[in-house]
């Protein structure tokens, strides 16, 4: 996995770029994400970066939409678009709105932002699936916080219900959300319980940031005859040190002209390593 | 018949012609009328149980597979209760789902005021992109059914469910984006739709018996509204009266005057639910309560002619 672990760097240097160019953004929750993107499309995802639309595709559905830029930099990694339209993050007339949108942006399979409806319509389209029997697999990615919507636990229960077992979900457990963390905010645990009394099957990733470990965790949710759901223990802004100390104000923030070299400089520093 | 035994009938037919078709329910399939599908189309009819914002976004997700889902449930559940689901993971993500509210209004009767909805419409109308249609018959519904699949976006049907008598006939040609017109006259121009399409044909009774002959259109199509028919009648009659069983914000009175403000403004009275809330209560006496029947109509008509601009 050494490999897959030097492209999260270059995944995160891209992040950087990206939201560095507007000088703000998302940038906590799509630096906690990096990892289970990149061992998604690099050993799992069943897609054709030259027919983003291909029939009977693997699918995935980013509901906390605000992780578009990690979404996009590894989408154009794989060769959906041009590196070059990171540049034009949030610009007038972009692709790469802030919030995934799946009629804007190559490679996206649903429009997502406000939080929870995404994993509904995540359960649909693995539904879907099941009716069409295609045999693809359907990924999502929810946010701790956004496991305080009610959505979620409605679309649990129905995946629970309809025995959705091409439904594969991770939460990007940060442990943080706008207002505080999640423990002051509104407190989850014990989650993984919680999946399992809904009818899923749980993994519980201890490093949310270990390809390794991601990697196996997919593996056996493909072999569970239930819906699992991934639970990541992420660090929020990780990987670049004045994101990660910025703590739950990382969500979205202000990155300056030096913010930016500083974290280039590590993340270079990183690659070369 | 039924206007939900219309709706199953016509469901039916249309699903065992396009297997791309699914209907899915928020634990109001019986009263909805919709139980024989779930066990004809078992696949292809389900239940979500009682969770709305949920059906919504699993709708959302199955048409961007490639489905055609119809969503049903009461219109105020429809509508305000999953309005944001609606807004973002249907029409702002450009999804082809058709939402089903049924018992709308006063229709709602002893459901009371938590579940007539007076503001669906109104909920909905600021929405981009989605048609709302409002039949008045089981012959209108039908006819509707197979446009509003072919119509490739939202479309809200806000339909009374039960036994109610037909206006149209089968002979007639019907449009999903033009109005209908029930009688042609000069003196005024009554816009009308839903259940009160019924009332207003009662009220003209008595206008005829006075001589006033009205211009009566039905606007089932609330958005987009069918623009030149409304103003070729107001440019014949200069006078308007709208009737609506919704609330007069946010309804037919208010597309028709944002429509007819800019383009030819004319002299204008309502009948509809003057902002209140609703009540438990049979639909005759709610009528009654809210200023709703025919007499109100007639009394309206007359005052708006007076006033008429030509």
């Amino acid at each position: 996995m050494l490999k897959l672990d030097k492209e999260c760097r270059i995944i995160r240097k891209l992040i950087l770029k990206t939201i560095g160019t507007l000088g703000v953004g998302h940038i906590g929750g799509s630096l906690s994400i990096v990892e289970a993107l990149v061992v998604l499309y690099a050993n799992h995802m069943n897609c054709d970066p030259q027919n983003p639309k291909m029939a009977g595709r693997d699918r995935l559905i980013v509901s906390k939409g605000h992780s578009g830029p990690a979404v996009y930099s590894v989408l154009a990694r794989k060769g959906y678009f041009s590196e070059d339209w990171l540049l034009t993050l949030n610009q007038p007339g972009t692709n790469l709105p802030s919030h995934c949108d799946m009629n804007l942006t190559p490679g996206i399979d649903m429009t997502t932002g406000s939080l929870g409806q995404g994993f509904s319509c995540a359960a649909g389209i693995a539904k879907a699936s099941k009716i069409r029997n295609d045999g693809a697999t359907i990924y999502a990615i929810i946010g701790d916080g956004e496991s305080q919507e009610g959505q979620i636990w409605e679309a649990s229960m129905f995946a629970s219900q309809h025995k959705l077992d091409n439904l594969i979900a991770f939460t990007d457990y940060n442990k943080m959300q706008i207002d505080g963390t999640i423990d002051e905010i509104c407190a989850l645990e014990p989650l993984d319980a919680k999946w399992r009394a809904f009818g899923w099957d749980v993994v519980v990733v201890k490093n949310g940031h270990d390809c390794n470990e991601i990697d196996s965790a997919i593996r056996f949710a493909k072999f569970s005859n239930k819906p699992t759901m991934i639970i990541l223990h992420t660090i929020k802004g990780n990987g670049i040190s004045f994101a990660e100390s910025a703590g739950v104000d990382s969500h979205s923030m202000q990155v300056n002209k030096e913010l930016l070299a500083k974290a280039m400089e590590e993340l270079e520093k990183a690659i070369i390593d | 018949m039924e206007m939900r035994q219309a709706l199953a009938k016509e469901l039916d037919r249309l699903m065992e012609i396009n297997p791309n078709i699914v209907v899915i329910d928020a634990d109001l399939s019986k009263p909805n009328g919709l139980m024989a599908l779930k066990k004809k189309y078992p696949e292809r009819a389900f239940d979500v149980g009682i969770a709305e914002q949920n059906m919504a976004s699993i709708a959302a997700g199955m048409s961007s597979y490639g489905f055609i889902p119809f969503i049903n449930t009461f219109t105020p559940f429809a509508t305000r209760r999953i309005c944001d689901q609606i807004a973002i993971s249907i029409a702002y993500a450009k999804q082809n789902v058709k939402i089903i509210g049924t018992d709308p209004g006063i229709s709602a009767e002893y459901n009371g005021g938590t579940h007539m909805s007076f503001e669906d419409i109104g909920v909905l109308r600021s929405i981009p992109d989605i048609v709302i249609f409002e039949p008045v018959d089981t012959v209108q519904l039908s006819k509707a059914m197979p446009q509003i699949l072919d119509y490739n976006g939202p479309v809200y049907i806000r339909m009374f469910r039960k036994e109610i008598s037909n206006i149209f006939s089968k002979e007639e040609q019907f449009s999903l984006f033009s109005t209908s017109n029930l009688q042609k006259g000069n003196d005024l121009s009554i816009f009308c739709s839903g259940l009160m399409v019924q009332e207003t044909m009662k009220a003209n009774e008595e206008l005829s018996k006075i001589g006033i002959k009205a211009d009566i259109i039905n606007v089932h199509t609330l958005k987009p509204l069918d623009k030149p028919s409304i103003l070729k009648s107001v440019k014949k009659t200069g006078a308007v009266l709208t009737v609506e069983n919704h609330n007069v914000i946010g309804g037919l009175k208010s597309a028709i005057c944002e429509f007819l403000m800019e383009e030819y403004p004319v002299p204008l009275k309502s009948i509809g639910i003057n902002d209140k809330f609703g009540q438990v209560g049979k639909i005759d006496y709610l009528k009654k309560i809210y200023k709703m029947q025919a007499e109100d109509i007639v009394k309206a008509a007359v005052e708006i002619k007076s006033k008429r601009k030509n």
